[in-house]
């Protein structure tokens, strides 16, 4: 039964179980956290009732346009900031302790992966209702693997931010780093408004922002026809991206000197 | 259980052209024996932790080798973190989660099961005077329990080799000697070999069979304290005259018997081999010299003494050196805070 799997599927569990322990200490962080996309839906999205039939291609309400971009907002934003917590954590000892043991470089980072993905899927199910009983309209089967995508690019970001934590061990490094990277991100990814309501130069800037293919993508999953080229595109990129991610998370978490 | 042979570590400073090797460790052999309490012993910025590291696998060595409880540390890595336990600087628990929690995660990274690791937790506990705080969060503990705490962890898998990372920095003195008595007891009651590094001598000096002393990245010496201290021109005699004209007649009473002899203000001091057989002698020749002392003082040397005669340099210089030489120094660790390097 100790096959490699098993001990890795093993060591990942204790490792989440340890982690979501002490989240749910605390179980305020995941209200707070899902504080900002909900602002958003309740103080942004009434604003767009009245464009929101002038949105290129797009057929419906402000919600079921609002809420699939909040839900990869969830995912950048929340996710991004897990690496916070593992400098806080390289700080107690507590990488380190773990990195003495047998334990698998990679189940150490797949255990706290685990945990950021069960904190986003409850701020995601929230998300999700607060929409639903605002007006959003979309198919349970398309809203599902919205969800589903949602997780993929937070699991993504939680990695990259983890990487991101072990290598610069400093929040003052950390803090600006990821708002330079979130900025572009949040402006290029029509998470708020469409990028084809812009300029071509903007349209096609745009299109080189994989976040923008992932956005579009669970707004094409919310209508419930899943077989679009942007729910293609946007699943090809997050998984594409959570890959990518994960290896160099599980890179950082293996180095000699992590 | 611990054999390193050319241990080497090479970290670089500045970036570019600018870029310049530093040898935090510059060929260390280490051998200890099953059942031995070694202590590490140097000043900060010495290397010790460096070497720590290597070791226990946090670390790959740049060059040498080195096999801990009989496993390569690079190739059989898994192996040699399955069989020995570790107690950093830092400790290693969430100081906000409930300490028995903490203890049975960490062991069962180790493949153990809730149960026995419930039973074995509970035990050790119960041995590090820990009774009644399996529910306490460390943040909540006194810097001693905490530390116990940390040695719980490190031995909740029932290794046979143990390193302890500076074990009482911060501690008080109360804290610290009691401390002692349960790392004394890792030998005594569980066979356990220790390997603890420390910058404390009279720590050295109290816990360890031998003490192996790390300057500048090497060895410099690796004894037992007697033996080091024997490498010391002597007991240090200390007379204390307080009349001018018989301090002069006392500085050569104990010139005939003694070597390095100074005067400093009312003092006569100087280094006596076998001072206890010699002392009578001494005080016969300064009575018939009508020389009045004041005080007697024989004190034998310490390991600080050792270091000096060994490095040209005390251990309290040798730290504020490194310090100067290595720039800012990483309170936990005594690898320097390197420009360009990962950290």
């Amino acid at each position: 039964m100790n096959s490699p799997v098993n001990t890795f599927v093993r060591d990942s569990l204790i490792v989440f179980r340890r982690q979501l322990r002490m989240n749910l200490r605390n179980p305020a962080w995941v209200l707070i956290g899902v504080m900002q996309p909900v602002l958003y839906l309740l103080l942004f999205g009434p604003l767009l009732k009245p464009v929101v039939r002038t949105f290129p291609g797009f057929d419906g309400n402000e919600f079921t346009f609002l809420v699939p971009g909040l839900l990869v907002q969830l995912g950048l934003f929340g996710a991004f900031f897990a690496g916070f917590g593992l400098i806080a954590e390289w700080r107690e000892g507590v990488v380190e302790a773990e990195r003495v043991t047998p334990a698998s470089r990679t189940a150490l980072l797949c255990g706290r992966l685990l945990r950021d993905l069960a904190q986003l899927l409850v701020q995601a199910l929230i998300l999700v209702a607060l929409g639903y009983v605002m007006g959003m309209r979309g198919s349970v089967g398309g809203v599902a693997f919205g969800i589903v995508l949602t997780l993929l690019i937070g699991g993504a970001c939680a990695a990259a931010s983890n990487a991101l934590a072990l290598t610069t061990k400093s929040e003052d490094v950390m803090a600006p780093l990821i708002n330079m990277i979130m900025m572009p991100v949040l402006l290029l990814s029509g998470i708020l408004l469409p990028m084809t309501l812009g300029p071509a130069w903007l349209q096609n800037t745009s299109d080189f922002m994989p976040f923008r293919w992932i956005v579009d993508g669970v707004r094409d999953a919310f209508t419930g026809d899943l077989g679009t080229s942007g729910v293609l595109w946007g699943t090809t990129w997050a998984a594409a991206l959570f890959a990518l991610a994960l290896w160099w998370g599980t890179a950082v978490f293996r180095r000699d000197d992590a | 259980m611990i054999v390193a042979r050319g241990l080497v570590q090479t970290f670089h400073t500045g970036q570019g052209r600018k870029k310049k090797p530093v040898h935090a460790v510059a060929g260390v052999d280490l051998d200890v024996a099953e059942g031995e309490v070694v202590g590490f012993l140097g000043p900060n910025g010495a290397g010790k932790t460096t070497t720590l590291r290597m070791l226990v696998t946090l670390l790959r060595p740049t060059q040498g080798s080195a096999r801990v409880a009989g496993y390569d540390v690079v190739h059989e890595a898994t192996q040699v973190r399955r069989s020995i336990g570790y107690v950093s600087q830092t400790g290693g628990v969430f100081s906000s989660a409930r300490a028995g929690d903490e203890v049975m995660d960490h062991g069962m990274l180790y493949g153990l099961s809730r149960g026995h690791v419930e039973e074995r937790g509970r035990e050790l506990f119960s041995q590090l005077q820990l009774d009644g705080l399996w529910e306490r969060m460390p943040k909540n503990m006194s810097g001693g329990q905490k530390r116990r705490l940390d040695i719980v962890a490190g031995l909740i898998h029932d290794p046979t080799l143990v390193f302890l990372d500076e074990p009482t920095t911060g501690l008080d003195p109360q804290a610290r000697a009691n401390l002692w008595e349960h790392i004394a007891k890792l030998r005594t009651e569980r066979g356990a070999t220790v390997f603890l590094t420390t910058h404390y001598l009279d720590e050295a000096d109290a816990l360890s069979d031998r003490i192996v002393i790390i300057d500048q990245g090497r060895i410099v010496a690796s004894d037992t304290a007697d033996n080091l201290k024997a490498q010391v021109s002597g007991d240090l005699v200390d007379l204390e005259v307080t009349a001018d004209d018989q301090r002069a007649v006392a500085r050569d009473k104990l010139a005939s018997i003694a070597t390095h002899v100074e005067v400093e203000g009312h003092h006569v001091r100087g280094r006596v081999q076998r001072a206890g057989r010699m002392i009578p002698s001494l005080l016969r020749d300064l009575e018939g010299a009508a020389v009045a002392l004041d005080s007697i003082e024989v004190a034998r040397p310490t390991l600080d003494d050792v270091f000096l005669t060994l490095t040209g340099r005390s251990l309290r210089d040798a730290e504020a050196s490194a310090g100067a030489a290595d720039g800012p120094v990483d309170e936990t660790t005594d690898e320097p805070e390197l420009e360009g390097a990962p950290q």
